[in-house]
């Protein structure tokens, strides 16, 4: 058995997770902090993200200005408190990435630049080229080298959670160098693991993204919120399953085309046209692929996305990253011709509830939160573009420091051996079955995309949770192929479908009982927003039979909801 | 819509911990199907036990370079049909030890990143309230360019004198240290320099150039090596008559 011990464990070494262990190593010296991750840091999907983040910097905008925009984006879902603490925090994370070396592109005079994306009304968003999640990742992933309390335990691999009474004591994971279950015995665990979207076939999301942190917590009884809502980015690439071409493309003046050359976000949305918030313009995408004028083509149907007129220079200069996932994905050099696109699914709203108390903090004792993997809520229904990188920079900053001061009232662990001799044996025993992961995996994604995508309806989604049972089902007889120890990616890819079948089903369930259509949840059988029965958070708990569901009142400071109209 | 496409070998040497040996799977190839594709392809139907890396699919996480047809690539980012082999060959890098089939052992390769401090290094570490930078345009494109490199091992795999001597910082760290030495924030050259003209520094470097052949982000470190060896010189200059 081998067993390692630190004073804090965070799970996931993306944006949250590096800035949670910055912030928690410059709290104290003395608190020794590892940080896992199931590849290498800088392989995390955060530097997949590449319009910007958004931040209320200069003097033509202000925190009123970023926290209205973000709650009327949300739909009116996000938690009013939360927003209006999470827009005042973000100038100095800006500046401190500045400092710590983040080539943020500039304007002529040398300051920090600006642009706009979707539901904004100023250019907020601060941005690096169009590969702005790489650089912060490689920004922070720099800047952790200098802090010798931050222990990085790359490609381990968690299993799960050890938690009693209600307290988190620690975690199993396995090394996959040498296939060893190790223990982590620890006062604190910040769960920064990211979304789930890769329960769906089409989407922007890295492989690794499959809501490990959120199925992690789910089983450990801490419930998670708001989990139907999963954000369609309007314009994935459609010959390559869905990489993000990003919002920066409309910022900065492409259009949407239909197949009769026609503008037509004039119809859905006429005063903000391609820059409104992306379940308006995903919901506008696909009725026009759904009444006849999209394109059809080998890869599934699409609109286009016309960049043409920005000229070669400034798509050189702002989308390079674009231009060339366009050129070697696609064949197509967007600077001569338009890129081909649809909705692809991008983020999940939803996550591990976590402002229990405080912000970050979940029902169980000494288990933090942040990024995509956290529903604080700020997000709502529906995330504004710029403003994931900005979450996880302010709430891994949050989850670090408070995660710090928590360790230092607590003492470590003692004996967990009998939790580790349990999952030792659960995992000895799983894979004997005859069903194959992958085949699973498939279906579950194929169920996902025709039962629970941009728009959603009472008798097709029941089919859709009546087959994630069956896969459920057949997942109980899964066959693990290799058993060899070292990098047994068999074994961890059928880990993983077993964490995506459970957060598939709230996903789906939690959809079938939201009875109205909110942000990035749109139902043809509720079409209305229903804040008298629905403004509120969905929450889902583990049980052997399926998630049991509660909800919960949304805070609102200020924002009475409006009727939301762009 | 019927996609065109056609059957392709992949030929890939495979590691089990103890010995290697080649094996060879059939993929339908499909217009736009690239080699990871493939792999995950073979992963789900003829070999579950088939370890490689892979994360983001678009080129910008470097997990999957491995050595397709002699020639260190992304295998996220080449396509199958493009290569116009009806054979494909698939190795893992080379200069990395082997931990199974295609997966390579990383760490050595980021401790050297590590060991030339590559991160911005100034005089006030004060961040509590921190204060905007000021960086022109053009001071930005100085170094922009090798700010990119993705750490994907392929200049490393091909380097040779990474191939002869295991304490070559090599390509990728060189390059990390040139985009600090030059960005116009940093106030540490002098530091980051006493690393680069160690024994395992610029000096060692052949300039063969292969290292910005083979990138695939076209990061050039070759070039950032030429840029150091210049700041080195100074460097040692100053440091014989105590100038620094």
């Amino acid at each position: 058995m081998e067993r390692i011990q630190h004073d804090i464990t965070i799970i996931g070494t993306g944006i949250a997770g590096m800035r949670a262990a910055i912030a928690a190593a410059e709290k104290s010296k003395d608190l020794s902090i590892a940080l896992i991750s199931k590849t290498y840091p800088i392989r995390c999907h955060s530097v997949c993200a590449e319009g910007g983040i958004n931040v209320a910097l200069r003097a033509d905008d202000s925190f009123e200005a970023h926290a209205w925009d973000t709650v009327k984006g949300s739909d009116f879902l996000a938690d009013q408190d939360a927003v209006e603490f999470f827009v005042r925090e973000i100038p100095k994370e800006i500046l401190r990435l500045d400092n710590w070396g983040c080539p943020w592109s500039r304007s002529i005079d040398g300051k920090i630049a600006q642009r706009i994306l979707g539901g904004h009304a100023v250019n907020r968003t601060v941005f690096a080229a169009d590969r702005t999640g790489f650089h912060i990742v490689h920004t922070l992933y720099e800047r952790s080298l200098r802090y010798p309390n931050i222990q990085k335990y790359n490609e381990f691999f968690v299993t799960s959670l050890i938690v009693e009474n209600g307290e988190i004591k620690g975690l199993t994971a396995i090394n996959l160098k040498n296939g060893e279950l190790t223990l982590f015995k620890t006062k604190v665990v910040i769960l920064a693991t990211g979304g789930a979207g890769r329960i769906y076939a089409f989407t922007s999301c890295s492989h690794i993204v499959t809501g490990d942190g959120m199925a992690l917590a789910y089983r450990a009884g801490v419930p998670l919120t708001d989990m139907e809502f999963i954000q369609f980015h309007p314009t994935g690439l459609v010959p390559a399953g869905g990489i993000l071409i990003s919002e920066a493309c409309r910022g900065e003046g492409g259009y949407l085309l239909n197949k009769n050359g026609e503008k037509f976000m004039k119809r859905y949305a006429p005063d903000l046209m391609e820059l409104a918030p992306r379940d308006i313009v995903s919901r506008a995408i696909m009725r026009e692929i759904l009444e006849g004028r999209g394109f059809e083509g080998e890869f599934g149907d699409y609109v286009l996305l016309d960049l043409t007129h920005l000229g070669e220079n400034k798509i050189k200069e702002r989308l390079p990253l674009i231009r060339e996932a366009s050129i070697k994905f696609a064949g197509i050099d967007p600077v001569s011709e338009p890129i081909p696109v649809r909705p692809t699914v991008h983020y999940t709203m939803g996550g591990v509830y976590a402002r229990f108390g405080g912000l970050t903090q979940t029902p169980v004792k000494g288990l933090f939160a942040a990024g995509e993997v956290a529903c604080i809520s700020i997000h709502g229904a529906n995330r504004l573009g710029g403003n994931a990188l900005a979450e996880c920079l302010v709430f891994g900053k949050v989850a670090g420091e408070r995660a710090a001061e928590y360790a230092g009232r607590r003492s470590m662990p003692l004996n967990l051996k009998a939790a580790y001799l349990e999952e030792e044996k659960r995992l000895s025993l799983f894979g004997e079955g005859d069903e194959s992961a992958y085949k699973i995996k498939k279906e579950l994604n194929a169920a996902m995309e025709r039962h629970f995508g941009v728009f959603r309806e009472e008798k097709n989604m029941r089919e859709g949770i009546k087959k994630i049972k069956e896969l459920k089902d057949r997942y109980s007889k899964v066959s693990i192929e290799d058993k060899s120890k070292a990098f047994n990616t068999d074994l961890t890819f059928a880990i993983e479908v077993g964490y995506m079948l459970d957060l598939a089903e709230v996903v789906a369930i939690g959809a079938l009982k939201r009875k109205e259509s909110r942000g990035a949840h749109y139902r043809l059988d509720y079409p209305k927003r229903d804040d008298s029965n629905w403004l509120k958070h969905t929450l889902a708990y583990y049980t052997k039979g399926g998630p049991r569901f509660d909800y919960l009142p949304v805070t609102i400071t200020k924002w009475e909801p409006v009727e939301r109209k762009y | 819509m019927v996609k065109e496409g056609k059957d392709v070998i992949f030929r890939i040497k495979r590691f089990d911990g103890e010995k290697s040996y080649w094996s060879d799977f059939v993929v339908p190839a499909q217009k736009g199907m690239t080699v990871l594709e493939g792999l995950f392809y073979i992963k789900a139907t003829y070999d579950g036990s088939l370890s490689f890396r892979a994360s983001c699919r678009m080129g910008i996480c470097g997990s999957c370079a491995v050595k397709i047809n002699d020639r260190p690539r992304l295998a996220c980012e080449t396509q199958i049909l493009q290569l116009n082999s009806s054979k494909i060959k698939i190795e893992p890098l080379d200069n990395f030890k082997v931990l199974k089939d295609l997966v390579t052992e990383f760490e050595g390769f980021f401790a050297k990143h590590e060991a030339v401090k590559p991160y911005l290094i100034r005089k006030d570490e004060s961040y509590a309230e921190p204060v905007e930078l000021i960086q022109k345009p053009e001071e930005l494109q100085v170094y922009y360019d090798f700010s990119f490199c993705i750490k994907c091992g392929a200049c490393f795999s091909v380097c040779p004198a990474a191939a002869t001597r295991e304490d070559y910082l090599g390509p990728a760290a060189m390059a990390a240290a040139y985009r600090f030495n030059a960005d116009s924030r940093d106030e540490g050259r002098y530091f980051r320099l006493a690393t680069i003209c160690s024994d395992g520094g610029v000096w060692r470097c052949h300039f063969a150039a292969e290292c910005s052949e083979v990138c695939p982000k076209n990061i050039e470190p070759a070039k950032a090596i030429q840029k150091l060896r210049f700041q080195s010189a100074v460097y040692m200059i100053n440091r014989a008559f105590k100038r620094w």
